[in-house]
């Protein structure tokens, strides 16, 4: 590992300024992706600044019924939040289908949210990778890809966004709030994260010295039944082959309300934009279920050996349908 | 003490720094490398051999350790970023007297073991398990319409969802539940 400067944060402003103040700087959360990275050779920081300690820890209830999350909110503690599990059970859900405990006590909000892929061409600084290094190819496109992406996939890139928690967040109508030189805005989870394009390095819509300091969680999902399901080749303690986080309201025989995304299809987590769209208004039947599930998956184009995800995909999303529209359709 | 303690001493420097662990209840005043992570300087530098470096990377849990009496993989934590910190190890678990933890007992009277070299880590890992159970934090298993906030009873499947953070190569699974399983009876 190379060596590198380090400086603890007490304020966001302090962060930044140390940031700006530090060419080849990274901001530390949890760690347990960079310091990973950096053991690998893949992340090579000239300097670390620490923000684990920034007082971002919190979960609030805001008054209009929406709830923040802290930034520094280690994943074990936003599992297992009241409001979280009693109001947006997908966000629990998804939150626990990921790493291990040790790996939950560790992990922040912020940082699952800007976790690195785990394509292996990626983490293999041997390999030629355009994400790590930009022009040197993609070794994945035409190598090992069982786990890469169907969905929104570039000729640059395969890669896809290993979080559990972000397809969660991207479903749940959630907002990312960051804080940088420009002062503070917030955008749409489910666009925080980009497709690779031709530009594959840049995973995300934050700005270089930006810090993510917190989600909130919108009133309008409130108290909308939704779950999380996640298909892996273990029963613990495994990367998704496939994913998805819905939440639908149903009120008098019609889907009032649809929201889906799919996780580890592609570069960023799926919003199922088209899928929603003709469920709303439709009644709650296994046939509008396979007829909205299919015409989003008509989008995919699966590599090679990685065909198997969109019937995965499909099977997963159409039992979490059924499942969270059960009682309205009896 | 070790030679790797004398290698690491010196004034801090841009890339070294001065940091302060409690561990097992003593306080140590190091000054460290900024790469260091946290199961090196317990194993070189401490002579706490207890926590083992089975992957580096944060995938077997073989270097489990309780930090502020959370579990967590100590081969991921830089030891600067932990200035102040407590940290628990399979040694500090036994207290000042010869008895041991009761779950240690239980591993031995279990033999939920073969070579051994997973044991501390299981066994960090396990008491962090039980006390976030005990919290009322769920688990992937846990019932969702589970009340939140409750504490959540720890039955085989728990127990084994749980613990996946732990790889046992020898495969002694079955019988670390059941140490596991004597001690939250």
């Amino acid at each position: 590992m190379k060596t590198f400067d380090y400086v603890r944060a007490d304020s966001l402003e302090e962060a930044a300024d140390a940031f700006a103040a530090r060419p080849g700087a990274r901001y530390l959360g949890g760690g347990t992706n960079l310091v990973d990275l950096m053991k690998l050779g893949v992340e090579r920081p000239a300097a670390l600044v620490d923000i684990s300690r920034l007082p971002l820890d919190t979960v609030e209830e805001l008054p209009d019924g929406s709830l923040r999350i802290g930034a520094t909110v280690r994943n074990s503690d936003l599992a297992a939040h009241r409001a979280v599990r009693d109001r947006w059970p997908a966000l629990s859900q998804a939150v626990l289908a990921g790493a291990s405990g040790q790996l939950r006590n560790a992990a922040t909000t912020g940082g699952n949210l800007l976790q690195r892929t785990r394509c292996p061409y990626f983490q293999d600084v041997a390999k030629p990778c355009n994400k790590r290094e930009p022009g040197s190819g993609c070794g994945a496109r035409d190598g090992v890809h069982r786990d890469h992406a169907v969905l929104g996939h570039s000729a640059h890139c395969v890669a896809t966004h290993p979080s559990d928690m972000a397809v969660a967040l991207a479903a749940l109508d959630a907002r990312v709030e960051l804080y940088g030189a420009d002062g503070a805005r917030s955008l749409p989870a489910a666009e925080f994260h980009r497709l690779p394009g031709d530009r594959p390095e840049v995973d995300t819509e934050i700005r270089p010295g930006e810090i993510i300091t917190g989600v909130v969680l919108p009133a309008a999902t409130a108290g909308v039944p939704s779950a999380y399901r996640k298909a892996r080749d273990r029963a613990s303690y495994a990367f998704a082959l496939a994913s998805v986080a819905v939440a639908v309201g149903v009120d008098d025989g019609v889907v009032t309300s649809a929201r889906i995304a799919f996780g580890a299809l592609a570069h960023r987590p799926w919003r199922a934009r088209r899928a929603e769209e003709v469920l709303l208004g439709a009644a709650p039947t296994e046939a509008a279920f396979e007829h909205a599930v299919d015409l989003e998956l008509s989008a995919a184009e699966p590599l090679r050996d990685n065909a198997y995800k969109v019937p995965l995909a499909r099977g997963l999303a159409l039992d979490v349908l059924a499942r969270l529209t059960a009682a309205a359709r009896t | 003490m070790d030679s790797h303690q004398h290698q690491d001493e010196g004034p801090a420097t841009r890339h070294r720094s001065e940091t302060t662990l409690r561990v097992n209840g003593k306080p140590h005043t190091l000054t460290v490398d900024h790469r260091r992570v946290l199961l090196d300087v317990l194993r070189e530098d401490l002579d706490l051999f207890g926590a083992k470096k089975g992957c580096d990377h944060g995938q077997c849990g073989a270097c489990t350790v309780l930090v502020d009496g959370r579990r967590l993989n100590s081969c991921l934590l830089l030891a600067i970023a932990l200035d102040g910190c407590e940290v628990t190890t399979v040694e500090g678990l036994s207290g000042d007297g010869e008895d041991l933890h009761p779950l240690q007992r239980a591993f031995l009277d279990r033999d939920a073991f073969q070579c051994g070299y997973c044991t501390p880590g299981q066994i960090c890992s396990a008491l962090g398990a039980i006390a976030e159970a005990s919290a009322g934090h769920p688990s992937h298993v846990t019932d969702p319409t589970a009340p939140s906030g409750e504490p959540v009873p720890l039955d085989r499947d728990e127990i084994r969802e749980r613990l996946s953070g732990n790889l046992c190569r020898c495969g002694a699974y079955p019988r670390i539940v059941d140490a596991v399983e004597d001690v939250i009876e």
